[in-house]
């Protein structure tokens, strides 16, 4: 049985960057456990919308709520709800004076707050979960770009969140390393692991994706299961964009 | 009443009205003294810089160990040592060329290391390309690497450019009438500190729109790191 | 030749100057390790400060900066050094060396810092804000250890000018190593003790110069 509430629930959610409106009303809800693939073009304001969830980005009107909790409201400590949403970035993001460990354990030690030994032993966990125990001594620059993203998805992964958002983890990476990031992603999907992931592998979303949302021009234009989608969309944009990508 | 006194002291308006006139004479002479180490230090830069270019052995040695004595000594340990030491030895010269030789002479120094760091930095394969469609050395120089060099330059060279004219100051240790040195003598004949004020006043008007216009340029010349 | 030597390397003078020439030469080093940590700090809090949310503490910093950055160090020196009695306290030369050496070097450090801090990307930020960190955690323990080590050249180069321009501190007769030199200079009627005022400058100040030629080398060229 599924979580009663959604872990994640955006409703009417605009956004604007002065003029330019580049989400226009979306509502989204995710349940525990699921794996939200959102595909579009670019521009289509994918990327705006995950970025307003953890208030990267300041939404111009609607509401986001995580786990319940109002991400917008004045009173809410968005530090503390930034802990129970994980983030990876398209360009990794880590920080380079920092060993892998250092990376992952900086948040648990200055946000939650955990003595240096636990904070460890946890960072070492979540980097033997992406498969890189070994590399825990090892700065950024010493990685490969699949390596280093896995780093980030450790990182992400220690403060135990509640979802992921995964934006474009495999855009910035060389083809032959894109494979050790999702297979990371699929071994999450399948310990249950709420994720929204933006991104333009589609093979990936076939085979692991519960649900596929096409977003175009602002707007969530169709979702669907995977098999709907890519096989029966009702929107023939959605087959012509699908398959510009996947040439 | 204690703002009164204030006043009184530090803005006294017929102390100041009495010496303004040397005040804006001093402006002047700081102005020129300012224009004249701008010019000869840059120039001269540019030209160590293109010598080393041609990378003779025994006159780069000689420019890198000027540049670096240059670029080591404090400004008014050199004033002072032209002014007063060189006398000493039967070399004598003027406080005000005392004062602009110095300045110049380091600006130099600074500015022959920005320049080269900046031809340094055009690739390599500019050179040869200008080269293999026949280009002269001096060609190449001059119409290939130059201008790529420059524009990297202008930032550094900026800043230390300016940093060296405020040093024009430092010519009031030697009795160069510019705007210090106007300021103090007019404190210490009226034994009231408005001139400083004043010269105070002067240099912010003469400095405040070159710290702007630096600023203007490094933002408009800036490269990312 | 030989006069040269008379004048400028006379071996008798300088063994007369010496003791004076000593005195002085610690004096720079006292000045010199009060007023660096003092500008480093100073600097730091105007970069902070550049990064405010607040406009109106922005905003002043950039007047702070944009003055103390166009007032010739000197002109402040002798301001503080003979205005301030006026108002009614006479702080002493080194207190007014050291005041106006830290308006003047915080306000070049502060750029220095505020340049570093600019130039961590925003990735950086996000990273950090997204995993919980608060926007002073992220300054401490993400921004500020990059920025600084981006800088240090920029930093070493400053410290160069600091160190040069503690001979400023001769104009207000605070006995350091140029006023020891004039001293000596003017007792003996021989030149030697400022040719060996500017050897000891030399000696001190040319490795760090050597140095900084590599930094910026590698700087320019880093574009």
């Amino acid at each position: 049985m599924g979580g009663d509430r959604p872990i994640l629930e955006v409703r009417g959610l605009h956004k604007s960057f002065g003029a330019l409106e580049v989400l226009k009303g979306i509502d989204l809800a995710v349940r525990k456990g699921e794996l939200v693939f959102v595909i579009g073009p670019s521009g289509s304001g994918k990327s705006t919308l995950l970025r307003c969830c953890n208030r990267l980005e300041e939404p111009s009107s609607g509401s986001i709520r995580v786990e319940g909790v109002d991400v917008m409201a004045p009173g809410t400590d968005i530090n503390a709800v930034r802990r129970r949403i994980g983030m990876v970035f398209q360009s990794f993001n880590l920080y380079p004076h920092l060993d892998a460990l250092g990376n992952v354990t900086l948040a648990l030690r200055k946000v939650v707050g955990q003595p240096r030994a636990e904070a460890e032993r946890a960072g070492q966990q979540a980097l033997a979960r992406v498969g890189l125990a070994e590399k825990a001594k090892s700065f950024p620059n010493e990685l490969s770009g699949g390596q280093q993203q896995r780093v980030a998805i450790a990182r992400a992964l220690a403060l135990e969140p509640a979802i992921l958002l995964f934006d474009e983890p495999t855009s910035a990476l060389d083809p032959e390393l894109v494979g050790s990031v999702l297979a990371v992603m699929r071994e999450l999907r399948e310990s249950g692991m709420t994720m929204v992931v933006v991104s333009h592998e589609m093979r990936f979303a076939r085979s692991a994706a519960d649900r596929v949302i096409f977003m175009d021009h602002g707007l969530i234009v169709e979702q669907g299961t995977p098999e709907k989608l890519f096989n029966a969309p009702e929107h023939p944009r959605i087959r012509d964009f699908i398959a510009s990508i996947e040439h | 009443m204690q703002l009164e006194r204030l006043a009184d002291t530090f803005f006294n308006l017929q102390v100041m009205q009495q010496y303004l006139p040397k005040i804006v004479e001093g402006f002047f002479v700081t102005v020129q003294i300012a224009l004249a180490v701008v010019l000869a230090g840059i120039a001269a830069g540019l030209a160590l810089a293109l010598v080393r270019a041609f990378r003779i052995r025994a006159l780069n040695f000689f420019i890198i160990l000027g540049v670096d004595v240059l670029r080591a000594l404090p400004p008014l340990v050199l004033i002072i040592g032209f002014y007063f030491a060189l006398p000493t030895i039967g070399i004598r010269m003027s406080a005000w060329v005392a004062t602009w030789l110095a300045l110049s002479l380091v600006l130099a120094a600074f500015a022959e290391e920005i320049f080269w760091a900046g031809i340094l930095a055009v690739p390599k394969g500019q050179w040869e390309a200008a080269r293999s469609t026949g280009l002269s050395f001096v060609q190449t120089l001059t119409d290939v690497v130059l201008p790529q060099a420059v524009r990297l330059t202008i930032p550094p060279l900026t800043n230390r450019t300016i940093a060296i004219t405020k040093g024009t100051a430092l010519g009031a240790v030697v009795a160069v009438g510019e705007i210090l040195y106007q300021a103090q003598t007019a404190y210490s004949f009226s034994y009231n500190p408005s001139p400083l004020v004043l010269g105070a006043a002067a240099y912010l008007i003469l400095f405040i729109p070159v710290v702007y216009f630096g600023r203007w340029v490094e933002t408009r010349f800036a490269w990312k790191r | 030749m030989d006069q040269l030597i008379q004048s400028f390397f006379n071996l008798e003078i300088l063994s007369q100057a010496s003791p004076i020439l000593l005195s002085g030469f610690w004096m720079t080093v006292k000045l010199t390790l009060v007023v660096v940590p003092l500008g480093l700090a100073g600097g730091l809090v105007v970069a902070l400060a550049s990064t405010s949310r607040s406009r109106l503490v922005r905003w002043l910093t950039v007047i702070y900066v944009d003055f103390f950055r166009a007032f010739p160090p000197l002109v402040l020196l002798m301001f503080i050094a003979f205005g301030l009695p006026f108002l009614g306290f006479d702080p002493g030369a080194f207190v007014a060396v050291a005041l106006s050496f830290l308006l003047n070097t915080s306000s070049y450090y502060g750029e220095i810092f505020r340049a570093g801090i600019e130039s961590i990307t925003r990735g950086q930020h996000e990273a950090a804000r997204s995993t919980g960190l608060s926007g002073p955690q992220t300054m401490a323990y993400v921004v500020l250890p990059q920025a600084v080590k981006n800088v240090v050249p920029d930093l070493v180069s400053n410290t160069l000018e600091v160190i040069k321009l503690t001979s400023l501190a001769s104009v207000v007769a605070l006995p350091e190593l140029l006023f020891a030199a004039r001293q000596a200079q003017s007792l003996t009627y021989n030149a030697t003790p400022i040719i060996a005022a500017g050897i000891i400058y030399l000696v001190c100040l040319w490795p760090l110069v050597r140095l900084l030629s590599r930094f910026e080398h590698r700087q320019i060229a880093l574009h």
